[in-house]
């Protein structure tokens, strides 16, 4: 008896864990089959890791903003950091170290830099209350931008070579190999994302943060932000709990950029990838799909990236058409007069169909 | 049960945009990365299959591009990649309307060896990742060979895909050095490093100045490549660098700062390894603090006289080293200049020159390389790259235009003062 009733208490959010799981799983699989047997274009074939960036980094930003309640407005910043300390260990390693093993040292050190910058913004940020670490986040973003852009770091038989200004100060030998040429950034990284390492990182985003939410810590972090005065006065270090939820969300989106970074043959720092536009988007990304529902990100970073693509063949119109295609879905999803006529809807056909 | 509900809904959807993707491509695509998957040793299982899949394809798609093509020697498919939405979308639409000149005046002659030519072009809003998904949806299409992409970061992205997949590239205005660095890539324009050099080399073999100043953006990959390669070859000429100022793209409205160092260290020169829309300000606010010196860029400041609300005669006396200019006198500029501003209503840029000529430097190469319609990806990319190297160009970005096999042309600078408003050469 007392064995059921705990069966089922478990199961319950076991069960919604699941779904979401198996939602990830049953896509990739139905995916490769569609690869295999020549069924996917190669467009869609090229948007397959960009899928996997992009839902890793929503469903990180999710945490922050979903299940700690604060808005987070740089986590392009975070992703950049991640991107570019990868893409340097890689660079430097790309003969030295076999693929597989550099690959996955690349994504500690990606999740590493970004959570310990992330802790660092954090330690001021989250002991204020209110929308402080949205102001702050969105000028860290621009920041570590321009800082990239306007970093040189090489690596030669000397050692290492750094600086802010050109790549003539760095007085590179002729072995010399650039890492980071500031505007320039970093070329020639190892292509080692795929569309499996991208969907196995999923799932251990999806693992560390469903588990995080239904742990101790992460109930602590909800109670904050559901009543923070009530959090406190049973004891919970708000600052405490805050700085792990926002280090773990930072970690996992430096995991999105080292995907990204592996993607393709070049990493530049430009707006239009780690800048203001693209951390509004995450956060599109998040808000479209449901704040704090974790599924939602998912399906809205897949849809949102697969839309400007599915409309190239619009040419001219394309943005436009996706820019009034997100402006109905943000209405169809959040305006009360749609909810009420969403929830009518449903009534009229449910009770169509049990008559 | 209604979020459970909703969510499988919007999964359907998903799945079905997933599979409308990917309508039609089946069959008429030539996909060539048959040969690049094989070539990787280190292949995932899953993988294998789809290599086997796409060589059958490979195999129908010969057949297909037989089949169809409306005129007797089928479709020649170039693919263009450029920014034709965001800030830079002037550079990526100047290109492609150079290119659709061109290729209709192919066309109207009578195409590439008996084949029509067809472009279409992509937006890659100068983003590498887009510029991948441009070069993939142009793939699905059935493209033989890329004309693009007009910026280098895209370019060098997308090389490294073309490289796989064994796809002839060539960029118009891909300026960065890695932009050739495979060998399936070859560029219209000069190099950054190339322009640097020779803009140094020319002040300092006719003597026009003594101290320079150097303002440029080092946020912006064209400018530093030109700026470094400037500074290294300024060592072995008789003038010397007496200042540099940089700037970034989040604070390129001020250059006042920067001016005065100029002046203050006595510069009888300034550099301006910079676009035109900055070198405007530049101009201005010399002007305005009674700074009166010599200025000099590159092809970047081609089109300082079109822009808006400026007081041209501030850009009196400003050379610049440049590839064209649309005030040339020669027939192909003049015929080329008309076509365009008939069809856009402006005056075309560089950037429009440089497509034109990648479409006429393609033709060039694939009737050097006899290609026909039924080639397969890997023969065309292996007899245009072998043509490359031996054919000859006379372009509106310069005359007698060669390559080697490392991509990078060989052509003379032009240089040009302007005088009275209009660019002349010197």
């Amino acid at each position: 008896m007392e064995m059921k009733i705990n069966k089922t208490k478990i199961s319950k959010t076991t069960k919604n864990d699941l779904i979401t799981y198996g939602m990830v799983i049953l896509v990739y699989i139905v995916v490769q089959l569609l690869v295999s047997t020549g069924h996917v274009s190669s467009l869609v074939q090229g948007l397959l890791v960009p899928f996997c960036t992009y839902v890793i980094v929503a469903v990180a930003l999710n945490l922050t903003v979903g299940i700690l309640g604060e808005l987070s407005l740089g986590h392009a910043g975070f992703m950049c950091v991640g991107a570019f300390a990868s893409a340097v260990f890689s660079l430097a390693f790309k003969e030295s170290i076999p693929g597989g093993l550099r690959f996955f040292l690349a994504l500690l050190i990606g999740a590493a830099a970004a959570a310990v910058v992330g802790f660092l913004v954090g330690i001021p940020v989250l002991r204020l209350r209110g929308d402080y670490l949205a102001i702050v986040t969105l000028a860290f973003g621009e920041i570590i931008k321009n800082i990239i852009n306007a970093l040189y770091l090489g690596v030669d038989s000397n050692g290492i070579h750094f600086s802010m200004k050109d790549a003539l100060s760095l007085h590179m030998e002729e072995d010399g190999l650039m890492l980071i040429k500031g505007a320039q950034g970093v070329t020639g990284t190892p292509n080692d994302s795929n569309f499996t390492v991208g969907v196995l990182l999923i799932l251990i985003t999806l693992f560390v943060v469903l588990n995080f939410i239904h742990s101790r810590t992460g109930r602590a972090v909800m109670s904050i932000r559901d009543n923070r005065i009530a959090a406190e006065s049973v004891g919970i270090n708000v600052t405490k709990y805050k700085l792990v939820a926002f280090t773990l969300s930072a970690s996992l989106a430096g995991v999105a950029g080292v995907l990204y970074a592996h993607n393709l043959s070049t990493l530049n720092a430009l707006p239009k990838n780690f800048g203001y536009n693209m951390s509004i988007l995450i956060l599109v990304f998040v808000v479209l799909g449901g704040i704090g529902n974790i599924r939602g990100s998912i399906i809205a970073a897949v849809l949102l990236t697969l839309l400007p693509e599915v409309l190239r063949g619009l040419s001219d119109y394309r943005m436009l058409i996706y820019s009034i295609v997100l402006i109905t879905m943000m209405i169809f999803n959040w305006s009360p007069n749609a909810v009420f006529f969403r929830k009518r809807l449903k009534q009229t056909l449910t009770s169509g169909r049990k008559a | 049960m209604k979020k459970r509900m909703l969510s499988l809904v919007l999964a359907g959807v998903m799945t079905a945009a997933l599979l409308t993707g990917c309508g039609g491509s089946a069959g008429t695509e030539p996909d060539s990365s048959a040969d690049g998957a094989a070539e990787e040793t280190e292949e995932v299982p899953e993988e294998t299959a789809e290599t086997t899949e796409t060589a059958e394809e490979t195999e129908d798609s010969g057949t297909t591009a037989e089949a169809s093509g409306d005129s007797a020697g089928g479709t020649f498919k170039i693919g263009g990649i450029g920014p034709l939405t965001g800030s830079y979308a002037v550079y990526g639409i100047a290109a492609m309307n150079g290119s659709q000149i061109a290729v209709d005046e192919i066309n109207a002659a009578g195409g590439i060896n008996g084949m029509t030519v067809e472009l279409n072009f992509q937006d890659d809003e100068t983003d590498s990742e887009k510029s991948v998904n441009a070069y993939n949806a142009l793939k699905d299409w059935g493209v033989q060979v890329i004309d693009g992409c007009v910026t280098s970061a895209c370019s060098i992205a997308v090389s490294a895909k073309t490289a796989e997949d064994n796809i002839f590239q060539l960029t118009p205005s891909g300026s960065a050095v890695e932009c050739v660095a495979n060998p399936n890539a070859f560029r219209v324009c000069f190099s950054d490093p190339n322009q640097g050099a020779a803009s140094a080399q020319y002040i300092g073999e006719n003597g026009i100045a003594s101290k320079i100043a150097v303002i440029y953006d080092s946020s912006d990959v064209y400018s530093s490549g030109i700026y470094e390669k400037f500074v290294a070859e300024a060592e072995s000429q008789p003038f010397e660098i007496v200042t540099v100022g940089a700037f970034t793209a989040d604070n390129k409205t001020d250059f006042s700062v920067q001016l005065q160092q100029a002046k203050d260290a006595g510069a009888d020169l300034v550099f301006l390894p910079i676009y035109y829309n900055e070198a405007a300000l530049i101009l201005k606010q010399a002007s305005d603090m009674g700074f009166d010196v010599q200025f000099f860029g590159c092809d970047g400041l081609d089109g300082i006289l079109g822009v808006k609300n400026f007081d041209a005669s501030l850009a009196e006396g400003v050379m610049l080293l440049t590839p064209f200019a649309a005030d040339a006198t020669d027939d192909l500029t003049v015929s080329f200049v008309t076509t365009y501003n008939e069809k856009f209503n402006e005056t075309p840029n560089q950037f429009a020159a440089d497509g034109y000529d990648a479409v006429y430097i393609i033709k060039a190469a694939a009737e050097e390389a006899g290609i026909t319609a039924d080639m397969s990806n890997e023969e065309i990319c292996a007899a245009m790259q072998d043509a490359m190297t031996k054919i000859t160009v006379d372009g509106l970005t310069g005359e007698g235009i060669t390559w080697d096999a490392s991509g990078e042309p060989t052509k003379a600078p032009k240089a040009v003062v302007i005088k009275d408003g209009v660019y002349t050469a010197m």
